[in-house]
């Protein structure tokens, strides 16, 4: 995988469609459809700050954005926001963690080997189709209202995700690209290695992207409904305890936690499949 | 010596449940797509092969690469029977099947990369098989940042760097622009005089089989098998002028002589397949 991910940026003349990380970042915060969008946030933020003010919002229940935003930087100050934010990461990244682990395997055996497809395919189109949040009861019943429950739903929120992008990669491997492997005397293994799984990489990193933001929205409903710690728990404490302010400044900081991940994630995403053809890069 | 020999080669594929084709006015379930096909090729030779569509050039070919098994017959290699892929021989094919996640270095590297090749030594290789095409300073580029000519090259000069014996190429220039295949075409020619390498080229174009041939092999419509061999007693090396020759001309009526009946009856062949298809 390092030679795909990992790989400098090759100087590639007058062609160069590689861009650093920060840069490609800067792009897309500085693209003209921020820019434009901009206005309308901004007058969003202005509503949020006068609407409790002049009395259209009850300030109880929805306080002005000034009253949100000094809850937000106490609950950093105290690093209590940190806390939260890390230890539901920590769930989300163990569950997704394991997905991907049972699920890229399991995804180049069922895409490779049509018999095996068969088999399994009806067991996982059946519980691709019951959802994680369903299922949370019977975790917490099985596993307890520990971390064990919670990694479950993360996981299961994921897997498919994975799984299912794993076996469309592995299925759209060029047969040409196989046949010319296998004249140039390619073992099996290297098949897998060298052919099969870089084709699938595009597909499986996408299947990723979608996987990471699962796990982490799965998580915060858990720690909603039977959590003492975690993003979601404090966004949910704070309702029950009144304090909307503080329930607000968390779902700030998961809106702003999501954003980022998402940028990250298609920027990984650019990076993994860098060596696609950009519209108008290719010569004549 | 005789390097590759095919005798009696036939093959027969099996068609998918419900699929039919008629042959000889006989509904069939399989189809015989070559039969009684003999070919003797001699060290450093350069054949081309031409014949309808759909008369098997291409199973041949793979055949000879031994990515699949004849229904009857034998190819071998050197006097040893072919049951598989074989590092004395190289493929070529229309599309270039270059790997997209590799650089054009990178590309010529696998075919030594798999056959465990040192790192340092497969560089250094790859180098020179790309400086041999023209490609120095497009090593860090990928496929899709190469045209197609370009692309060509890489792969011809991937199939070149293990040094093969035997080079099969599958109208390898089929796909290119008139231009870019008369270039190339002159490229493999001027490469091929200092390797030697035995080459069997499948081409549509009766101009390209002539001018790069010493033999060209016409193959029948469906069940293919050769109908004629043409030599070719041009002068090597052979010059750009050549095509302008009047023996140049003489050479490539004879060949389209060959396989005007066979074009014919492979059209009326196709008429009816695919009326059943
Ligand atoms: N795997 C296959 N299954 C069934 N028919 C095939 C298969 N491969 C090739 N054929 C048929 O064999 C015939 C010859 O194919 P090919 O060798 O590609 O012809 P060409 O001379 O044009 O290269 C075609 O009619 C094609 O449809
Ligand atoms: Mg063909």
């Amino acid at each position: 995988m390092t030679y795909v991910l990992g790989r400098s940026a090759p100087v590639a003349g007058k062609t160069d469609f590689h861009r650093p990380a920060l840069s490609a970042v800067a792009r897309l915060w500085g693209s003209s459809t921020v820019l434009a969008g901009l206005p309308l946030l901004l007058a969003l933020c202005l509503l949020w700050e006068v609407a409790p003010r002049l009395g259209w919002m009850n300030p109880i229940f929805f306080p002005p954005l000034s009253a949100v935003l000094s809850a937000l930087w106490d609950l950093i100050a105290s690093g209590e926001m940190a806390r939260h934010i890390g230890i539901s990461f920590e769930r989300a990244g163990l569950g997704f963690l394991l997905a991907t682990v049972v699920a890229i395997p399991l995804g180049f055996l069922m895409g490779r080997y049509a018999a095996f497809e068969k088999a399994t395919d009806l067991l996982v189109q059946t519980l691709r189709n019951t959802s994680q949040f369903a299922l949370l009861p019977v975790f917490v019943l099985l596993l307890g209202i520990g971390e064990a429950s919670k990694i479950a739903i993360t996981f299961y929120a994921a897997v498919f995700f994975l799984l299912v992008n794993t076996i469309v990669g592995v299925k759209s491997v060029d047969s040409l690209l196989l046949k010319a492997a296998k004249s140039m005397g390619t073992s099996d293994w290297d098949l897998f290695r060298k052919v099969i799984f870089p084709s699938a990489i595009p597909s499986i990193v996408a299947g990723m992207r979608l996987g990471v933001k699962a796990s982490l929205f799965s998580v915060i409903a858990a720690e909603m409904l039977a959590a003492r710690s975690g993003i979601g728990f404090l966004i949910q404490n704070a309702q029950l305890m009144l304090k909307a302010a503080d329930m607000y400044a968390g779902i700030l900081v998961l809106t702003f936690v999501g954003l980022l991940l998402n940028y990250a994630l298609v920027w990984i995403e650019r990076r993994a499949t860098h060596w696609r053809a950009d519209a108008g890069d290719q010569p004549h | 010596m005789d390097r590759i020999t095919v005798a009696d080669i036939a093959k027969t594929f099996q068609l998918k449940p419900g699929q039919t084709v008629t042959v000889d006015g006989l509904r069939s379930n399989s189809i015989t797509v070559l039969s009684g096909l003999d070919l003797s090729i001699r060290q450093g030779e350069f054949i081309t092969l031409v014949g309808p569509s759909g008369s098997g050039k291409s199973v041949l070919l793979d055949i000879v690469a031994g990515l699949t098994d004849a229904t009857a017959g034998t190819a071998s290699i050197d006097g040893e029977a072919i049951t598989g892929p074989d590092p004395r021989m190289a493929y070529v094919f229309q599309q270039y099947a270059l790997f997209p996640w590799r650089t054009a270095l990178e590309n010529i590297e696998y075919a030594l990369e798999v056959r465990g090749v040192g790192r340092a030594e497969r560089r250094a290789r790859a180098r020179h098989f790309l400086s041999l095409f023209g490609l120095h300073g497009f090593e860090d580029r990928y496929p899709s940042q190469l045209s197609g000519g370009m692309q060509q090259r890489v792969a011809i000069a991937r199939a070149l760097s293990v040094e093969p014996e035997v080079l099969l190429m599958d109208e390898p220039f089929a796909a290119l622009d008139a231009q870019t295949r008369d270039i190339l075409q002159s490229e493999l020619l001027r490469i091929w005089e200092r390797l030697r390498t035995t080459v069997i080229f499948v081409t549509h174009s009766i101009d390209e089989a002539v001018y790069l041939a010493d033999r060209v092999v016409a193959i029948t419509a469906r069940p293919g098998r050769v109908k004629e061999i043409i030599d070719v007693d041009l002068p090597r090396p052979r010059a750009e002028g050549l095509r302008n020759s009047p023996e140049f001309a003489h050479l490539k009526g004879r060949v389209w002589n060959v396989l005007r009946d066979e074009v014919r009856a492979a059209q009326k062949d196709w008429a009816l397949s695919s009326a059943t298809h």
